[in-house]
């Protein structure tokens, strides 16, 4: 198990490789397909996102007395920002992504060029993930609805695996590639 | 457009864990309330039980997988951690996980049922299931992108009422993820590129198709739902509701329930494993039905759940509309 700890720089992440697992203590940002379309399209962020974490994830969030309580933060798929992925990690300066399923050649390439590693969480294991998040600092573009926003998270021991690394390899390449050979001699 | 639901105070006071374990629900204190406020906390309460425990046929089929992941590998390592995440779900009362996908009910009610004072209710109750944070604000316009926050809207939830023989009303929930709805697949037979005819070996290459597709996409392992016929529509409606059946309940077909237990073996020969990681488990099991078709069309769909499967179901009297039974 590696410890990855805020604040987090591209040396740190350049460290990682396929298949480590890692628990990151420190920030994240929720975005997921509103946010990351906004900033494809140009729109400054809100926040400056240099050197960040990325969680693809639409929390469920409740509002309490003194401030909000994630109740449930698990992953989203994250291909759906394929599109736009790498254009947030050339613009951004953002160090890493989470969310599951992988993402593709452009994301992959992005990685390597821009220093970014993609970290795999456990989809569905909200309850798990949200006990993880230690408090929420802000919110910002709350006007997308609340699972689209962007969150501000604290996190402490945040269980991850990285699933595509900043030199050129994927897990999610490496699986698709081998089960495809295994699906022909099985037909 | 959705409708402002009128304020009336129906508190479902706190339900702590209150199902689980025991198939009949302990009765409730016998403070009178109408039927309408009962209906809405006995589905309120189904929709509670729904999005935070998960059905015992699937947990049983998780813990077995779980059990055949090598250790200290990151397949293991998921599902240790999707196992931890049922427990802490069911005792903190919260989602299994934060998608609480399309909300959809089939109700079956004996002849004679108002079906549209019972869609009011539901509305209502799923207003506040909202509220209390059982559900995600997780209905989005799909032409403005707009998020009233109610999950509320054209065509949410999703309701369908069927008429059965008996006396009692049954309301079965299904919470349908996003990311295992999108590798969902579905096929028109003859399936060229993949050499799949019109025949049963023709929906096994089919099926195995839609797996290979979906790698860790839709939050393996997964249980598939597969429907052989129909048309369009009806074909993948089909496909779904076989996932109201309980894992291990094999089609009364030969054929079928032979392909059924031969996909699940051959899909766990894949490599996929949980997440898409690479390891033993793809999927958890595959139930497969049939429509009649049209001669010109031969469709196979498949209704592809994640390992947090969302199901549950009641029956409820039809009069007061208190909770008698779990179904699950
Ligand atoms: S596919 Fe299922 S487990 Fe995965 S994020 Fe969606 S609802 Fe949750």
């Amino acid at each position: 198990m590696i410890e990855l700890n805020y604040p987090f720089s591209q040396e740190a992440v350049r460290k990682l490789k396929v298949g480590d697992m890692v628990l990151i203590t420190g920030k994240l940002f929720t975005g997921r397909d509103a946010v990351h379309k906004y900033l494809h399209e140009g729109n400054p962020s809100p926040v400056n996102l240099k050197n960040q974490i990325i969680y693809h994830c639409g929390p469920v969030v409740m509002k309490e007395k003194n401030g909000y309580k994630v109740t449930a933060a698990g992953p989203t798929t994250s291909i759906r920002e394929e599109p736009y992925q790498w254009q947030v990690m050339r613009d951004h300066g953002i160090v890493g992504v989470i969310g599951k399923g992988g993402m593709g050649a452009k994301t992959l390439e992005a990685c390597k060029e821009y220093g970014a590693v993609y970290f795999h969480a456990i989809g569905g294991a909200a309850q798990v993930l949200a006990e993880k998040i230690t408090s929420v600092s802000n919110v910002y573009l709350e006007e997308l609805g609340s699972p689209e926003a962007i969150w501000e998270l604290n996190v402490e021991k945040f269980p991850v695996v990285v699933t595509m690394d900043s030199h050129g390899n994927s897990l999610h390449k490496d699986v698709e590639e081998s089960s495809k050979a295994n699906l022909k001699d099985l037909l | 457009m959705v409708k402002k639901v009128t304020k009336k105070k129906v508190a479902p006071k706190k339900v702590a864990a209150k199902k689980p374990t025991k198939k009949v629900v302990a009765k409730k204190t016998a403070k009178k309330i109408s039927p309408d406020a009962q209906a809405i906390e006995s589905l309120v309460e189904i929709i509670r039980v729904t999005s935070t425990i998960i059905p015992n046929d699937v947990d049983r089929a998780i813990r077995k997988a779980r059990g055949e992941e090598v250790s200290n590998t990151s397949a293991s390592y998921a599902m240790d951690i999707m196992c931890d995440n049922i427990e802490l779900a069911k005792t903190k009362s919260q989602p299994l996980c934060q998608d609480t996908g399309t909300v959809i009910f089939y109700i079956y009610h004996p002849p004679g049922f108002h079906q549209t004072p019972f869609i009011k209710l539901i509305h209502k109750a799923v207003t506040q299931s909202t509220k209390l944070g059982y559900l995600r604000q997780n209905s989005v316009d799909s032409l403005t992108g707009e998020n009233a926050g109610t999950n509320l809207g054209a065509g949410h939830p999703s309701i369908h009422f069927v008429e059965h023989e008996k006396k009692e009303l049954v309301v079965k929930l299904m919470l349908k993820g996003g990311g295992c709805e999108n590798v969902s697949a579905q096929y028109s037979l003859p399936e060229t590129t993949l050499g799949a005819g019109r025949d049963l070996a023709g929906v096994r290459k089919v099926i195995l198709d839609a797996v290979v597709k979906a790698q860790g996409k839709g939050c393996g392992p997964g249980v598939l739902g597969v429907c052989v016929g129909g048309d369009r529509a009806d074909s993948h409606a089909h496909a779904k509701r076989q996932l109201f059946r309980k894992l291990g309940e094999r089609s009364k077909i030969k054929e079928l329930a032979e392909l059924e237990v031969e996909i699940t073996e051959t899909c766990n020969k894949l490599g996929i494993g949980p997440m898409g990681f690479g390891g033993k488990t793809t999927i958890l099991d595959c139930l497969i039905d049939h429509r009649n078709r049209v001669p010109a069309s031969f469709i196979v769909s498949v209704s592809y759940m994640c390992w947090a499967f969302r199901r549950q179901g009641a029956t409820l009297d039809t009069k007061s509309f208190k909770l008698n039974k779990w179904l699950y």
